[in-house]
């Protein structure tokens, strides 16, 4: 809630109304609590509401059990990140009390359930408590055997009273998340909802109402990054798909999974990551644009076939949700080190196209754009994300699908002749033919991992190995010329030019909103497209005296992130530093400015 | 969004000339002039000459297109045959034939899918995935050129080379366990297994064409001598080398798989024919089933309206 609008707490009678423009609500307790339920119900009530919202959780690494957070920020304006710090906490355990209370605002709110926290007199006066009964209360609202199963809800209906929330649209809400299921169910959750609801009045000695938000010209959708990815390549047109469970890859091969057939893809669970890129990689040949994915180790094993289908040119989509490593590291938490696997990873000489989503709806759109630039110039693209974006929810304006949606299927007319390696062509692609297709020259192509001729036999010449490397590298740098650069955010000359890329896009531009408020000289830019890179970039970073590369990774052997290793190497300019991380929690814009800031002033490493 | 990339470029430039005839037609058998490529890099005497000479045969006989022929094949001596065949085809990393196929044979059911590798794919680094595809009983034909030894790497044990063989990876004689092809192909849930060498032509040919027309993972272990580096490997199981080439019993029941056990249990040379076969549903049926029951419900909606139903759910 923003300082300006925010009112000082009333003593006595009816709970106050304050107006906000938008709020951080962070709820912890433990992994079976549901509260990732509450989370996702407030954020689609703010899409439904044409308000801005931004979620970010963790979870723990195990099945059952275990400390677990949900946090998430609404706003009727723009909302950028999940927000730094929150407004109110709502707390159900003691160590959800003592874990959580540092990231609550000082003069902020801790609503605790009283079942379970004692809450400590020190902090009494720096946070506004709110004991409640939440648990016991829960148990009467729905009585039975149910135990303390549905305070999740209860606490929904104490939220929606203290924020003023549209009542009947959380209702159908309730109805639409547990139909299909025993009525019963749905009656404990009104009723747990409800008594969360009036239970509240007069224990809340003030409640909020948002103002409204700017009314939008289509409606808003809401969904998390991995439903965005997986929905997006369905419009791109993908109908195959091969995979192995590995988290947080495993929703999109389970969305995939379940939505293919109805239009008629099939998506197929493999025996390991290296029989899930072949099988994807032998519809691609077979004509299809396909899709594989998986996280960190998944991707290590997929190289080998990564590498064939860059010798061979056949399409492929390859996602990568980055997680915390090496090896299986951190597999909940966030991190963006698998640039380099996904720029580089693999034998011998291997251009592939690497694209970075900057948000939840970013992962819908650059989706299509993958499965294109996948077909139109034969090679793999690695799409890759993190766990941050893979998991947050947010909601975005809802896509013309008549307009975005496309049919891909191969073209099987008869050709005259066909050279699936052409060296003649001038960018160094040609559309395929596919099995299936009549080549009227009786001179059939063979798809090989071999150094080869122009019709794919295998060949020994080192004049055709270099023509072919240079055929492989040249369709690469002609995709380059036709990517759009990227736009600075903010002017584009200046002091401090912080550079990112994927899930920080928010975070990176709340920095530049609140720094430039302050008065300081800094802009940003968001690269999306790692490999190739958009060309003109060098001119931007002309306009700056300092560029930091904010990434989620290690400052490395010689203090700089991934991408800040591949941008210093691309451009040779020195005043390229690395503003890194691997704390597996997103960046805060205050973390960055910090950084910068203390970089800049204490001249660790002057220019 | 910035920036996406849209047009794709048409095909129109190397559209085909004149007379560009219909499909449906009848066509002649392929001769072996017009189904043969490069000449293949095997060395004289190899077993997997007899194997290509035979593969040409199935495709005249059967009358089979070129452009519905897909020739796959892993890495090793007998996985160069694509190279060999004038079809479309793919010679794909070592061990991960399979899975590869998979892919075509699940997207493309209109394709006639054959499968050639050697026994260092089958059943070393690709061992697992030869389980998989039986157990899913993917539809495709996959011949095992298997000669118990690496022959492309020039001599060294093979999952298959029998304990004492000599190789440069085990000067004093192979120490391990040699795979049993056959036992391990019936217990991987393969629904069509037999067993053939390419010194009898007729039934090997005979062969290939039963596991053609097998609705189902059809798997062949064919042996094929590497005259360079195991010489006589199989001179038992030849009559002009004085062994004996004996065929599976008629009595022998091909869905019994503790007498297909049996079979397979015997020393070498063994019997050769079918040693195991059943009608199980294929993995492509099956996908096909449940797209069929998904698209029922759909009904005819196009595949936006069918998009943006669940978009609507996401509001």
């Amino acid at each position: 809630m923003s300082e300006a609008t925010i009112s000082n707490p009333s003593s006595g009678g009816a709970p106050k109304i304050s107006k906000i423009s938008e709020a951080v609500i962070r709820i912890a307790g433990n992994s079976q609590d549901g509260i990732q339920a509450i989370g996702g119900f407030l954020a689609r009530l703010a899409g439904r509401s044409e308000q801005e919202v931004m979620t970010f959780m963790t979870i723990p690494a195990t099945i059952s059990g275990g400390a677990s957070i949900f946090q998430v920020r609404i706003g009727s304006g723009e909302v950028l990140s999940a927000g730094d710090e929150a407004d109110v906490l709502l707390a159900f355990y003691q160590h959800s009390y003592e874990g959580h209370l540092s990231s609550v605002k000082k003069g902020g709110m801790v609503v605790y359930d009283s079942d379970h926290v004692t809450p400590n007199p020190e902090f009494e006066k720096d946070y506004r408590h709110i004991g409640l009964p939440i648990s016991s209360r829960t148990v009467e609202a729905i009585g039975g055997t149910a135990k303390d199963k549905g305070k999740n809800i209860f606490t929904l209906g104490l939220l929606a009273k203290m924020f003023d929330l549209n009542v009947p649209k959380i209702e159908k809400l309730i109805h639409e998340r547990f139909t299909g299921k025993d009525e019963s169910i749905v009656k404990n959750a009104l009723a747990a909802f409800h008594a969360g609801y009036s239970f509240s009045v007069g224990h809340l000695y003030e409640t909020f109402q948002f103002i409204d938000a700017k009314q939008k010209d289509r409606p808003q959708i809401v969904m998390n990054g991995n439903e965005a990815l997986g929905l997006g390549l369905i419009a791109a047109g993908v109908r195959f798909g091969a995979g192995y469970p590995i988290t947080p890859w495993s929703d999109i091969m389970e969305l995939l999974r379940r939505e293919l057939p109805k239009y008629g893809g099939m998506f197929i669970q493999c025996e390991d990551e290296i029989a899930s890129i072949s099988m994807a990689i032998g519809a691609g040949y077979a004509g299809k644009v396909a899709v594989t994915g998986s996280s960190g180790p998944g991707i290590s094993l997929k190289t080998e076939a990564l590498g064939w289908a860059i010798m061979a040119e056949v399409p492929l989509i390859v996602v990568d949700v980055q997680r915390g490593g090496p090896s299986t590291g951190m597999p909940t938490n966030v991190e963006q080190s698998d640039l380099n696997i996904a720029c580089y990873g693999g034998h011998g000489d291997s251009p592939r196209v690497v694209i970075a989503p900057a948000n939840v709806e970013d992962c819908f759109y650059m989706a299509i754009e993958a499965v294109n630039i996948a077909k139109k110039y034969n090679v793999p693209v690695i799409i890759i994300t993190d766990q941050a974006i893979a998991t947050r929810i947010e909601a975005f304006e809802e896509p013309n699908l008549e307009k975005v949606c496309q049919d891909i299927s191969p073209d099987l007319t008869p050709v005259a002749d066909y050279k699936p390696y052409d060296l003649s062509t001038p960018d160094g692609y040609n559309p395929r033919v596919v099995p299936g297709t009549r080549i009227m020259s009786g001179k059939y192509p063979i798809a090989t991992g071999l150094e080869h001729d122009e019709y794919g036999h295998p060949t020994g010449s080192p004049q055709l190995h270099m023509k072919m490397n240079a055929k492989r590298r040249k369709k690469l740098q002609a995709l380059a010329n036709e990517i759009v650069p990227p736009k600075v955010y903010g002017p584009s000359e200046g002091n401090v030019l912080l550079v990112g890329w994927g899930s920080t896009e928010g975070p990176i531009r709340e920095a530049v909103d609140r720094a430039r408020a302050a008065g300081d000289s800094v802009s940003s830019l968001h690269i999306r497209h790692i490999s190739p890179l958009p060309n003109g970039l060098e001119e931007v970073f002309a306009g700056f005296n300092h560029v930091f590369v904010v990434e989620m990774n290690d400052e490395g052997l010689y203090g700089y992130g991934q991408l800040g290793g591949l941008l210093r190497s691309r451009y040779c300019d020195p005043k390229i530093r690395g503003l890194t991380k691997t704390d597996g929690l997103t960046f805060k814009v205050k973390e960055i400015l910090d950084r910068a800031k203390g970089t800049i002033a204490t001249g660790i490493r002057k220019l | 969004m910035s920036n996406p990339i849209t047009e794709t470029p048409a095909r129109a430039s190397i559209l085909a000339a004149p007379a560009v005839p219909t499909l449906g037609e009848e066509r002649k058998g392929l001769t072996k002039k017009e189904v043969a490529a490069d000449h293949p890099t095997w060395c004289p005497g190899c077993g997997d000459f007899s194997v290509l000479a035979l593969y040409f045969k199935l495709i005249e006989k059967r009358k089979l297109w070129h452009e519905k022929i897909t020739t796959v094949a892993g890495i090793g001596c007998s996985s160069r045959f694509p190279y060999f065949v004038q079809a479309h085809g793919a010679h794909y990393i070592h061990g991960r034939a399979l899975p590869f196929a998979s892919g075509i044979s699940l997207s493309r059911p209109d394709l006639h899918l054959f499968v050639f590798g050697g026994d260092g794919d089958a059943f070393s680094i690709g061992g697992n995935h030869v389980n998989h595809t039986a157990r899913k009983n993917i539809k495709m034909s996959y011949l095992i050129m298997d000669n118990w030894v690496y022959g492309l790497t020039k001599k060294q044990t093979s999952p298959t080379s029998p304990l004492g063989f000599k190789s440069k990876t085990d000067i004093w004689g192979a120490v391990d366990q040699p795979i049993n092809p056959m036992k391990q192909l019936i217990s991987a849930g393969a629904t069509f297994v037999a067993r053939t060498t390419t010194t009898n032509v007729n039934h090997l040919l005979q062969m290939m064409e039963q596991a053609m027309d097998h609705d189902g993972f059809s798997v062949i272990e064919c042996f094929s001598e590497c005259v360079e580096f195991y010489e006589g490997a199989f001179d038992a199981s030849n009559p002009r080398k004085g062994g004996k080439f004996e065929l599976v019993p008629e009595t022998h029941d091909v869905t019994d798989e503790m007498a297909a056990y049996k079979l397979a249990d015997e020393p070498f040379p063994g019997k050769f024919g079918v040693f195991y076969k059943v009608n199980r549903p294929t993995k492509n049926a099956l996908e096909q089933n449940i797209i069929c029951k998904a698209r029922e419900k759909v009904g005819a909606k196009k595949d936006w309206e069918t998009l943006q139903a669940t978009f609507n759910r996401l509001k």
